[in-house]
């Protein structure tokens, strides 16, 4: 892996399902798509048009049925499962519609989860970078509450926070206001903007929502398991400010 | 400290910045399947409440019965092997052998007619008694003369088991003196002792003479010093107790006995023990377990009872955790999926499964132990024999206990296997998108 190397480099990915059945379908045709540190990227697309199965394959959560996918120039086509879940894990972040956060625990423990897993045992670093993050993401005083005891918004943002614990290079978030109400939509769309221009991280953002699209720096278009190409946003600096 | 400006609904005090310390929410030396396992369980408490307290149900079920059957066993054996010995040493038997030519090897002689067999002692008792009660599953090797003997008191005469010993040996194999009712066990060349029912029958108490004719035509007189009631109406009617010699001298067998009575440590090896002696001397063994087989066939039935009924309460322990284990892998498979987009290997979701099953049968086995000796407390007072002292002796051992905590969470965590490894090999996209 290599600092200079795309986050994201898509070869010519196809994925099917049900692969030598009769009933095999493919969603993906022949992807490419190169991502580089720092791109802050929408993804539009009508429902069905594979928007979600790109984002499972580039999270590698799911395995192309041909083509290649590296992650910060690491090829993971040829990775076994343990592998590629620590790739994974390092790599990248996910904030997905509905915030999955567990239950059990505290906002704050919530965030400390994927750097407890890694690293087995709890200790103070740790914990100061969780409530580092949940500073960030404006829930310092929910620190300690239950997700269940939280709005829709600040699951969502307790997500996103959890989402950076590792200092992800490549974030993916896959209609993450969908359920959300138009303030806190907002909220977290400006928090993502934050932490691509604060932290350089990488995001690539799943949407139906064409106004928060055109607030991206790049957006792309998926249609019936192809990437149609879009000119280049007209995006200059003091616009970019002012979304910001 | 650094505070900053509470957003809109929060609370009015100063709020703490990341900078400042943090408390730990979690300890330093618990290992993240274990956190989340506990957590897991936490959350559902009142699913894991039921399932503890079923557990706990079984364990105790298992505790109980096991106590209570293993007591009930060894009194009943005790009971049994207090008025005979484990072991008894007899002469071999003599037999005819078919006459054979043996060139040919052809029977000439077809017919066999099985010989009598005469009262005979052990060829070189001395000896055996040594080498026996050198070996270091014996406790006691008594010998002794049996044989039958005729009492006459008046016009009144009954023949009678007579047992001829060495009291200071004999007493360690039958726990005489402990069954006198009246007299002493004291047994010197003149003195008997005697059944209540004999007693009874030839109206005779202790202090009394008694004349008893052995089958060799000797005759002597004999004074009770003790009358003994060994439980058994038969037995009280026909056993009679005496010294070594002079039963020798009623059964003509001067310097020679008939059995030697032994004693082991462990009831059960009884039989293994027999067969030891039987190859490396030449005596006849037989053991307790084989002289009362059917006895033995019930305590033996009653041990597979026992375990049938432990095998099935596990089981449905068993059955109980795993089907509340797959209950939560369904329920938690959302954020299971989660966990694994978040780098956690398939191995941490394992173990956090087996780890719930783990502590479900430990945590039910301790609550189920404490409800167990409960219930053996409360039968110990409620059940009483007639004369107020406790039907038998409970066993109440660490051991069981410590066999009972192990069992149950090791069925917790054998019970956690198929829900764990559904849950890690759960699809993470599956698992995410419900």
């Amino acid at each position: 892996m290599t600092d200079s190397a795309p986050v994201v480099e898509l070869r010519n990915m196809h994925k099917s399902y049900d692969v030598g059945l009769p009933n095999e379908t493919e969603v993906l045709h022949g992807i490419d798509l190169v991502l580089q540190r720092g791109d802050f990227c929408a993804v539009m697309g009508p429902s069905g048009s594979g928007k979600s199965t790109l984002l499972n394959l580039i999270g590698l959560l799911d395995h192309p049925t041909s083509g290649t996918i590296a992650i910060s120039g690491q090829e993971t086509t040829t990775l076994d499962d343990a592998a590629i879940t620590r790739l994974r894990g390092h790599n990248i972040g996910f904030v997905f519609q509905y915030h999955h956060l567990l239950t059990a625990f505290t906002a704050l423990e919530n965030v400390m989860m994927p750097m407890l897993g890694e690293q087995e045992f709890a200790n103070p670093a740790m914990t100061q970078r969780a409530a580092m993050l949940i500073d960030t993401v404006g829930l310092t005083p929910w620190r300690d509450r239950l997700v269940g005891q939280l709005s829709g918004g600040q699951e969502q943002r307790v997500a996103v926070a959890r989402a950076l614990a590792m200092q992800p290079a490549l974030l993916l978030a896959d209609e993450p206001t969908g359920n959300l109400d138009t303030k806190s939509a907002d909220a977290v769309f400006n928090l993502l903007r934050k932490v691509n221009s604060d932290e350089g991280t990488t995001i690539l953002f799943v949407t139906h929502n064409p106004l928060l699209a055109a607030r991206c720096d790049r957006t792309i278009d998926v249609v019936d398991g192809r990437i149609v190409a879009r000119p280049p946003q007209a995006s200059t600096d003091s616009q970019k400010a002012q979304q910001r | 400290m650094k505070t900053a400006v509470a957003p809109t609904g929060a609370p009015t005090e100063p709020i703490p910045l990341a900078t400042d310390a943090v408390p730990q929410p979690f300890a330093r030396w618990l290992p993240f399947e274990w956190i989340v396992a506990i957590r897991f369980l936490r959350e559902g408490r009142v699913q894991t409440a039921f399932i503890i307290g079923g557990v706990a149900l079984g364990v105790a079920v298992i505790v109980f019965m096991s106590a209570l059957i293993t007591g009930l066993q060894s009194s009943l054996i005790e009971r049994v092997l207090t008025g005979i010995p484990h072991i008894q040493l007899t002469p071999r038997k003599d037999i005819v052998r078919a006459l054979r030519d043996t060139a040919a090897g052809i029977r000439e002689g077809a017919v066999l007619q099985a010989p009598l067999q005469r009262l005979k002692g052990i060829d070189q008792w001395q000896s055996v008694l040594a080498q026996v009660g050198a070996m270091p599953e014996v406790v006691v090797a008594s010998p002794a003369v049996a044989g039958s003997a005729v009492v006459v008191r008046g016009d009144v005469s009954r023949v009678i088991g007579l047992t001829g010993m060495i009291p200071d040996l004999y007493f360690r194999v039958v726990q005489l003196p402990g069954k006198i009712v009246k007299g002493s066990a004291r047994l010197d060349g003149t003195d008997i002792l005697i059944g209540t029912e004999l007693a009874t029958d030839l109206g005779i108490g202790v202090g009394d003479k008694l004349n008893v004719t052995g089958t060799s035509g000797t005759m002597t007189t004999l004074t009770i010093t003790g009358i003994f009631d060994l439980g058994n109406k038969y037995v009280n009617e026909r056993s009679t107790f005496m010294a070594l010699r002079t039963a020798q001298t009623l059964m003509a067998l001067p310097g020679g006995v008939t059995s030697i009575d032994i004693t082991v440590h462990d009831v059960y090896a009884a039989e293994v023990i027999a067969q030891r002696i039987m190859s490396s001397a030449s005596v006849e063994a037989d053991s307790w377990i084989t002289t009362n087989a059917q006895f033995f066939t019930a305590i033996t039935a009653q041990t597979i009872s026992m375990n049938a009924i432990r095998f099935f309460v596990g089981l449905s322990v068993a059955f109980g955790i795993a089907s509340v284990l797959v209950v939560s892998v369904v329920q938690k498979s959302r954020e299971i999926g989660i966990l694994r987009a978040m780098g956690i290997a398939r191995g941490q979701v394992l173990r956090i499964f087996l780890l719930q099953g783990g502590l479900l049968g430990l945590g039910g086995a301790l609550a189920g132990s404490v409800l167990g000796f409960a219930g053996l407390t409360a039968w110990t007072q409620f059940t009483r024999a007639d004369d107020g002292s406790s039907l038998f002796t409970l066993e109440l051992s660490a051991g069981l206990f410590g066999w009972t905590l192990g069992l149950a969470t090791l069925t917790g965590l054998v019970a956690a296997v198929i829900p764990a490894l559904r849950a890690a090999r759960l699809d993470p996209v599956v698992a995410i998108n419900g």
